[in-house]
């Protein structure tokens, strides 16, 4: 004859939830408090920048070839040494990724052999049709760092010959 | 009776059916809100500062929404059914008084809707009309888990309905009445439910089958049966069905109440009226919690189990305990006044080897575990 246990078990179980009404909320109130994302988050893309204002994409198409959702799109087109877009012979002239194609995998990052694409921090991508989940290369493009000058620039004949940068291993 | 006194029953009517609306309408947020912290949330505080607007929200979205009609089903009883649904839960709280009579500019007003000799009675059979709409609203709906749900729902009404009643004798006998005022009257002393405790705990569990909340929520149960009766129903339709459910909660917190905790009985009650409303009011509100808190940490019964538990152990159980008061009160009335807590102590001895019982019969089946 068990009749004092089922009475506590289930008093245990009434205590456990009771308890947990003092306990503090684990909501997090979004629009007002963000968290920070982890180190390697990987959220919408950007293409970055030399210190000098050049831009780091050549117009490889490597990202677009290695997307598995071809949610890229590259056209290039040559640099000259009047209208200089980026180091070496070609740059991008149309750059558009497809957001709502877009898996956020990273092997575009991977892939790039500039490290020009960079998925970054920003998750709030909106848009309200699918013309505007398109977003072109004015939108990914870092601006200009300090002390850089803006695309096209004109710069001195045989200075920037190289596409591909001199290259560390990645850290992160 | 004059017109005047129609007017005060008309008046008291409407403000009572607004004001079961607008608990509805809050104990929702209540829920809501009493949930979410259960498990560790906030729940919604968007709308309005802590979310005091949400109801409203809920209601605008609700009435708003597209409502769809199978195209099999049978139309009328389709619109019907949450009628049918919701008049009873409403109409099911006019005999429970809510507070002593007060006296305002020489004329007494009664905090009562209608004074029957036989209020625990009309509660019953009450109660009994509001499974028709949910088996109404399950079979018209021309969908199978509908009906399933709607023929567990009537199913189960019907068997725990037998222990309520039982429970509600317990009352009556210890009262010697079945006016709701003389009940409330009776336990100006001594609240039922503390002479009889196993009475009361009976009762609260039949109710929770009777208004279909977890853990007794069959009709409705999500995984087999997506949402029961009203998988169908959509807009205002649903509204109303989800109206009903809640309207009963208050409703049958308001009975168990009165039935068993003094309803608006409290310290100097004599002296100001209204404390009454406010006594009433707080008990209401405390059983409400225990109806969330049941649903926040027990999960749902197997249906074999709930129909074993209300046959097999509430039944037997309710008959003994009316046994027992009976038995009480006459060796009170005969022997000795003190001889009155024989009740308590002896149901809660005939509640102890039921609960063995059931833990032998759940053990016994268990063979894998020795």
């Amino acid at each position: 004859m068990r009749v004092v246990e089922p009475i506590v078990e289930l008093a245990r179980g009434l205590w456990t939830t009771l308890h947990m009404m003092v306990e503090k909320p684990v909501t997090v109130q979004y629009p007002e408090v963000k968290k920070p994302v982890k180190p390697r988050f990987r959220g919408r893309h950007a293409l970055k920048r030399y210190d000098n204002g050049l831009e780091k994409c050549i117009g490889c198409s490597l990202c677009a070839a290695a997307c598995p959702a071809d949610a890229i799109f590259v056209e290039s087109s040559e640099n000259t040494d009047e209208k200089r877009y980026s180091p070496g012979e070609r740059y991008a002239s149309t750059y558009e990724i497809n957001m709502l194609r877009c898996i956020f995998c990273g092997f575009c990052e991977d892939a790039c052999p500039t490290e020009a694409i960079v998925l970054e921090d920003n998750y709030e991508l909106t848009f309200t049709d699918r013309r505007q989940a398109i977003y072109p290369k004015a939108m990914l493009i870092d601006p200009v760092p300090e002390g850089g000058q803006p695309t096209p620039q004109k710069t001195e004949p045989g200075v920037f010959t190289r596409s591909v940068p001199e290259m560390k291993d990645p850290q992160d | 009776m004059n017109s005047f006194l129609i007017l005060e029953w008309v008046i008291k009517g409407f403000v009572w059916v607004l004001v079961l609306i607008g608990g509805f309408a809050y104990l929702t947020l209540y829920e809501r809100k009493a949930l979410a912290r259960i498990q560790s949330r906030i729940g919604p505080n968007r709308a309005g500062p802590w979310g005091i607007l949400q109801p409203i929200a809920d209601a605008l979205k609700l009435i708003f929404k597209e409502e769809l009609t199978p195209a099999k089903a049978d139309k009328l009883l389709f619109l019907l059914a949450p009628v049918i649904t919701v008049v009873p839960a409403v109409v099911i709280t006019a005999v429970v008084p809510w507070g002593p009579n007060l006296t305002i500019l020489g004329h007494t007003l009664t905090l009562y809707i209608a004074d029957i000799n036989v209020g625990v009675l009309y509660i019953m059979s009450v109660a009994s009309i509001a499974v028709y709409g949910i088996v109404l609203s399950g079979w018209s709906s021309n969908n199978k888990y509908a009906t399933l749900g709607g023929m567990r729902s009537s199913a189960q009404m019907i068997s725990y309905e037998i222990s309520l009643g039982l429970s509600f004798v317990s009352a009556i006998l210890l009262a010697g009445s079945m006016r709701m005022i003389d009940i409330v009257q009776a336990q100006k002393t001594i609240w039922f439910g503390v002479l009889q405790p196993v009475g009361m705990g009976i009762f609260l569990i039949a109710t929770l089958a009777e208004v279909n909340r977890a853990p007794f929520d069959m009709p409705e149960a999500e995984q087999e049966l997506t949402a029961g009766y009203h998988t169908e129903y959509s807009g205002m339709k649903f509204a109303l069905l989800f109206m009903a459910e809640y309207v009963k909660m208050i409703s049958i917190c308001a009975i168990a109440a009165t039935l068993f905790l003094g309803g608006y009985q409290g310290p100097f009650v004599d002296r100001y009226p209204l404390l009454g409303l406010v006594y009433i009011f707080i008990k209401i509100v405390v059983l409400l919690f225990g109806m969330i808190w049941v649903r926040a940490t027990l999960p749902r019964i197997r249906y074999d189990r709930l129909m074993e538990f209300g046959w097999k152990v509430l039944l037997p159980l309710s008959l003994a305990v009316i046994f027992i008061t009976a038995t009480g009160i006459i060796l009170a009335q005969q022997v000795a006044p003190a001889l009155l807590w024989i009740i308590p102590v002896a149901s809660l001895l005939v509640a102890g080897f039921a609960v063995a019982m059931i833990d032998r019969s759940l053990r016994r089946k268990d063979y894998a575990r020795r």
